[in-house]
């Protein structure tokens, strides 16, 4: 094994992959749009609507916007997990990603390349999220903004790898429009991204059921956590074997001979 | 390499759910020598070429690069391969030089030894003045042009081409035809170029006639004319394939 070449694959994939966001300006900015909307507009306008409770990791009453705020970090994520599965569905139709899978590298190493870079992405639109946040007086201890960094590698791996599963079924581009219903709205507005679980807990059961044990809830919670300087041990395990089952199944979708791709008649 | 022989397929079948695409395909190809794969549409040349590239899984048959089997040492074999497929896989929005840079990387290749390559496989094709471009800005001959310098890079001894001059223009055809043909002799590549243009066969060339997903006909163009009893390839192609357009 050549760990130079693994090295430098790993590299070349990543930085293909940055350069294309900073270059593509349009997608860079409507990746920050989405979110600021709900922050600025959404977030104010259930202010008044929406009490919150005390609850750890905070230590005083807080805005609604302060509360959303990893919520939306999540979204940011959780949408740009999905558009790498899309752009990996509109590689395969284009044709680019038989340039990856014909080097001679493991496949796995390939997709969890592809994943890491798709991750950085992720990571450069949620800093600029939280720098604008920042001057909207949504301010986290400075430690955080550290800490929140290895949280986002792992949430960003765990929802890029969901985002990488799905891709390995869809077969066309057009059948994207059913993520989106099927994965992106109900991971997100089940989940305690814009509203807490005992919030949740009053008005439903079964909704309470879901969004506990929704992946992304847990990933928002690590976020949460991490931003005010504390590590959530359980939303971790449960985000990390979260991205460990994705990206397993992920895996074997992407194999020649147990795959989808055999059944897809295209690669 | 590890084999005298660069390409070798034992019995080769593939099918698609119950719709068989390849049947017991079997054939070789030696360093040195340009194989035209000639077949009309849905004769079985894509299904063949993602079978050697590894995209799908060899079930019945057998697949050799440079003597590794494609199934059991997959990494070794792809590192035998240079592949230019029929749609464009370049990035668009990237330039010549990071798309050639992108495959370096993928093939393990140091920044120098990069630089080189890249320098001396556009320079073969003329583009070396244009590596700063945009891919988006060339024209479709010269982006094969950079597809075929960018499957050189890595020095491979088979190089696969799945109808390259599609859609282009007279003059760039001949020039990426002829470009080709000269390397097999110059740098003693195995090439394997799937085509529908009887025009893209050169007088010492290796055909093999696909038609149905079966191997109708396999030799020099002589070895050719004489199985199907005709006089001209065309004449040849059209009785081996029953009269369908190539």
């Amino acid at each position: 094994m050549n760990l130079l070449h693994y090295w430098r694959a790993m590299w070349g994939i990543i930085w293909r992959e940055l350069w294309r966001f900073v270059t593509q300006r349009e997608r860079f900015i409507s990746a920050l749009v989405r979110p600021l909307v709900w922050l600025f507009v959404f977030a104010a306008g259930f202010r008044a609507a929406l009490g919150l409770a005390i609850t750890p990791p905070y230590e005083t009453y807080i805005l609604y916007e302060v509360y959303i705020t990893p919520g939306l970090i999540g979204m940011i994520q959780l949408f740009n997990g999905m558009q790498s599965s899309l752009s990996m569905v509109y590689d395969r139709e284009m044709g680019s990603m038989r340039i990856l899978m014909v080097c001679p590298l493991p496949r796995w190493f390939l997709l969890l390349s592809k994943l890491l870079a798709g991750t950085g992405v992720s990571i450069l639109q949620a800093y600029a999220f939280l720098t604008i946040a920042w001057f909207y007086d949504i301010q986290a201890p400075w430690q955080g903004y550290l800490w929140v960094l290895p949280a986002l590698m792992l949430v960003g791996l765990m929802l890029g790898a969901l985002g990488l599963l799905l891709s390995s079924f869809i077969k066309q581009l057009e059948n994207f429009a059913g993520v989106m219903n099927f994965v992106i709205f109900p991971m997100f507005f089940m989940s305690t991204a814009l509203y807490p679980l005992w919030k949740i807990k009053e008005s439903s059961a079964l909704l309470y059921n879901l969004a506990q044990y929704n992946p992304f809830s847990q990933a928002v919670e690590l976020i949460r956590f991490a931003l005010y300087g504390q590590f959530n041990q359980a939303t971790f395990i449960y985000t990390f074997v979260a991205f460990i089952v994705f990206m397993a199944a992920a895996i074997i979708g992407y194999n020649p001979s147990k795959g989808m791709m055999m059944k897809k008649g295209g690669a | 390499m590890n084999s005298s022989i660069a390409l070798s397929i034992e019995d080769l079948s593939f099918s698609y759910g119950g719709k068989k695409a390849l049947d017991q395909v079997s054939f070789k190809i030696q360093p040195g020598e340009c194989t035209i794969l000639l077949g009309p549409n849905g004769a079985g040349k894509s299904t063949l070429f993602s079978l050697i590239t590894r995209l799908y899984d060899t079930r019945d048959g057998r697949i050799e690069l440079c003597g590794f089997d494609v199934k059991q040492q997959t990494r070794k074999a792809l590192e035998k391969l240079g592949v230019v497929f029929q749609q464009t896989t370049l990035d668009m929005d990237l330039t010549v030089m990071q798309n050639l840079r992108y495959h370096t990387a993928l093939h393990g290749m140091g920044s120098k030894l990069a630089t080189q390559r890249i320098q001396q496989e556009l320079e073969r094709l003329n583009m070396y003045e244009r590596r700063f471009e945009k891919v988006r800005q060339l024209n479709g001959g010269h982006r094969r042009r950079v597809e075929i310098a960018r499957a050189l890079l890595h020095k491979p001894s088979l190089l696969l081409l799945d109808e390259p001059t599609v859609g282009l223009d007279v003059p760039s055809r001949q020039s990426i035809v002829e470009y080709v043909h000269q390397l097999a002799v110059d740098e003693k590549l195995a090439v394997l170029w799937a085509s529908h243009l009887i025009d893209e066969i050169y007088p010492g060339d290796h055909l093999i006639v696909l038609h149905k997903g079966q191997v109708k006909a396999n030799g020099t163009i002589d070895d050719v004319l004489k199985i199907a009893n005709a006089s001209t390839i065309k004449d040849a192609f059209n009785t081996l394939t029953q009269g369908e357009q190539a």
